[in-house]
């Protein structure tokens, strides 16, 4: 920026207090962080909590480095998240193309209403059995709880707010003498780039839980199974530890798609 | 020579569940092509309606909306071409009227510039929908960009533009698509009163170096008197023609500003003014 050379004193003063409370906050989360961790391990360690049922970092680390020693956990991670990005992208699809097939038909929309909103609220983890006994013990029965979780309640955001754009924008489609496909391909899906984004940030976390919902009940391998067959076989330093990786795994898919939003959004 | 725009007895009506709001009825009057046209009234009173009804996005409960000029054009080229072939299909007349609403443009009343598009993007909008980009309409584009003092800007989002800058960048939006008739929607009604004034100008130059035929809605009778060759005062809602006021300045060809300074812009105000003061009286 060109502004930077004549900033007031007052304002390079106020600057420079929001940089501080910005670090200041930064500090503190990561501190909270070692804290905790520093915590659990000396409880265990003192044997204030048995370190059998509730792990402790060290444990946790050796079982990682074991798994890391064997690629085991690869394999593992790399399941889910693969599971994971593909329903994510088959949710986008799906989502976009019905919220447009709605947006179209103004009728259908009506009719489907109730049931897509049955749909939305219904906890998913309830489908997950009957979709294993349905598409069997495999990643497609894995990868369609995903998809259950996060496409109900994409398709219902993008039609509300395809529907809540301006009319007098789309009036203007019509006096340029547009056609509906007009209106949809240079209002309604350019004008809600930033609702997608947001809706699809919140959605690759829902895929997750999908198919960790998917992997608890139909899976030889993902962290999902790893935390069932864990807590089976009282080895709950595997769960705790994929717990721990499914934390990780929430928080860089996140930041990645945050990532993308910034770069959409400063583009336009 | 035939009126270019003709309503005949047109009436329209909003349905919704909570009932009917009845806009226009029994709305007749005539354009002819060239002519600058103001229709005044007071808010809510179905200006806009009667500018959708013209347009043709809107279709008039009874009544009709007629070309008569274009129509007469088509049915020359029709009888010369007939002359020429043995056999013409009567069908195309019919439709010809219709065939002219391509040649209208509509200018709302606020701009909707798209903050997603730079303005280059936003002007040209109406030649993309019509695939019409080719190197000449680009060409116009590019030179009314310049004359209007927006050619900086081309590359610039619609929110870094001012008021009047906004204004004139979705004239140029409507003016690209090279339109007969133009129906402006109380388009300077979000701008100041000094910003308003240049504006107009601009506008009225524009429009009568380009001769083209134009309809103004607006609620400000003194834009109409500067601006109009006829004024169409309507009623309140459900609006009626009450009546048409001629204007007939003394010398010709002056601009809006230069016309709010003549010796007859205040008769024709006041008579205005007394039009739309014996609206209020009636209700
Ligand atoms: N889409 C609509 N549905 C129902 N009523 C409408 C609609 N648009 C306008 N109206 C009503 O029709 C009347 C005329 O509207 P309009 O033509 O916009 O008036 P004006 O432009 O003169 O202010 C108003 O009373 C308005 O409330
Ligand atoms: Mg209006």
């Amino acid at each position: 920026m060109s502004r930077n050379s004549n900033i007031s004193s007052t304002q390079e003063n106020y600057l420079r207090r929001m940089k501080h409370q910005q670090y200041r906050i930064k500090i503190i989360q990561i501190l909270i962080f070692f804290v905790f961790l520093g915590l659990w391990e000396t409880a265990v360690q003192l044997s204030w909590i048995d370190g059998f049922i509730f792990s402790s970092p060290s444990r946790i680390w050796k079982t990682f480095a074991g798994m890391w020693e064997d690629r085991s956990i690869f394999l593992h991670m790399g399941i889910t998240v693969a599971e994971t990005l593909i329903s994510f992208a088959l949710v986008v699809v799906l989502g976009i193309s019905m919220a447009v097939l709605l947006w179209y038909n103004e009728e259908l929309s009506r009719v489907l209403e109730p049931y897509l909103v049955v749909l939305n609220s219904l906890p998913k983890s309830a489908l997950a059995p009957l979709l294993i006994v349905w598409l069997g013990a495999n990643m497609k029965s894995i990868i369609v709880a995903g998809i259950s979780v996060a496409v109900f309640g994409t398709i219902l955001n993008l039609y509300t707010g395809f529907t809540e754009l301006s009319p007098d924008k789309i009036k203007l489609i019509y006096t340029l003498r547009g056609s509906r496909r007009d209106v949809l391909t240079k209002v309604i899906l350019p004008g809600t780039i930033p609702l997608q984004l947001s809706v699809m940030k919140v959605n690759i976390g829902l895929c997750l839980v999908g198919v960790v919902i998917g992997e608890f009940i139909g899976a030889r391998q993902g962290l999902g199974y790893l935390i069932i067959y864990g807590s089976q076989v009282f080895k709950l330093d595997w769960v705790i530890m994929s717990i721990m990786l499914l934390c990780m795994i929430a928080m860089v898919l996140y930041g990645i798609l945050n990532l993308i939003e910034k770069r959409c959004l400063r583009r336009r | 020579m035939k009126p270019l725009l003709e309503l005949a007895h047109v009436s329209y009506a909003y349905h919704s569940k909570n009932g009917e709001t009845i806009a226009l009825t029994d709305i007749s009057f005539q354009v002819k092509k060239g002519e600058f046209i103001a229709v005044v009234g007071p808010s809510g009173c179905g200006k806009s309606t009667l500018l959708s009804l013209i347009s043709g996005l809107l279709l008039p409960e009874s009544g009709s909306v007629l070309f008569p000029w274009a129509t007469q054009q088509v049915e020359d080229d029709y009888v010369q071409e007939c002359a020429a072939r043995e056999h013409c299909d009567n069908r195309n007349v019919v439709q010809a009227g219709t065939g002219f609403r391509d040649k209208i443009g509509y200018m709302l009343q606020k701009d909707h510039l798209f903050e997603w598009r730079t303005i280059y993007k936003n002007v040209i909008l109406g030649l993309e929908i019509q695939k019409k980009q080719n190197e000449e309409s680009l060409a116009k584009v590019e030179k009314m960009l310049k004359d209007y003092g927006l050619y900086r800007f081309r590359d610039a989002r619609p929110s870094e533009l001012s008021g009047g800058m906004r204004q004139r960048a979705a004239l140029i939006r409507t003016l690209a698509l090279d339109p007969e008739l133009l129906l402006l929607d109380e388009p300077f009604s979000a701008l100041d009163f000094q910003t308003r004034l240049t504006v107009c100008d601009d506008v009225a130059s524009i429009l009568r170096k380009e001769k083209k035929t134009a309809i103004l809605v607006t609620h400000d009778l003194s834009e109409a008197v500067s601006m109009a060759d006829h004024i169409v005062v309507l009623t309140k809602r459900p609006a009626t023609v009450r009546t048409i006021l001629e204007l007939d300045f003394e010398e010709k060809n002056l601009t809006p500003f230069e016309r709010r300074n003549a010796p007859e812009f205040k008769m024709y105000f006041n008579q205005l003014w007394k039009e739309m003061d014996g609206n209020e009286q009636k209700q």
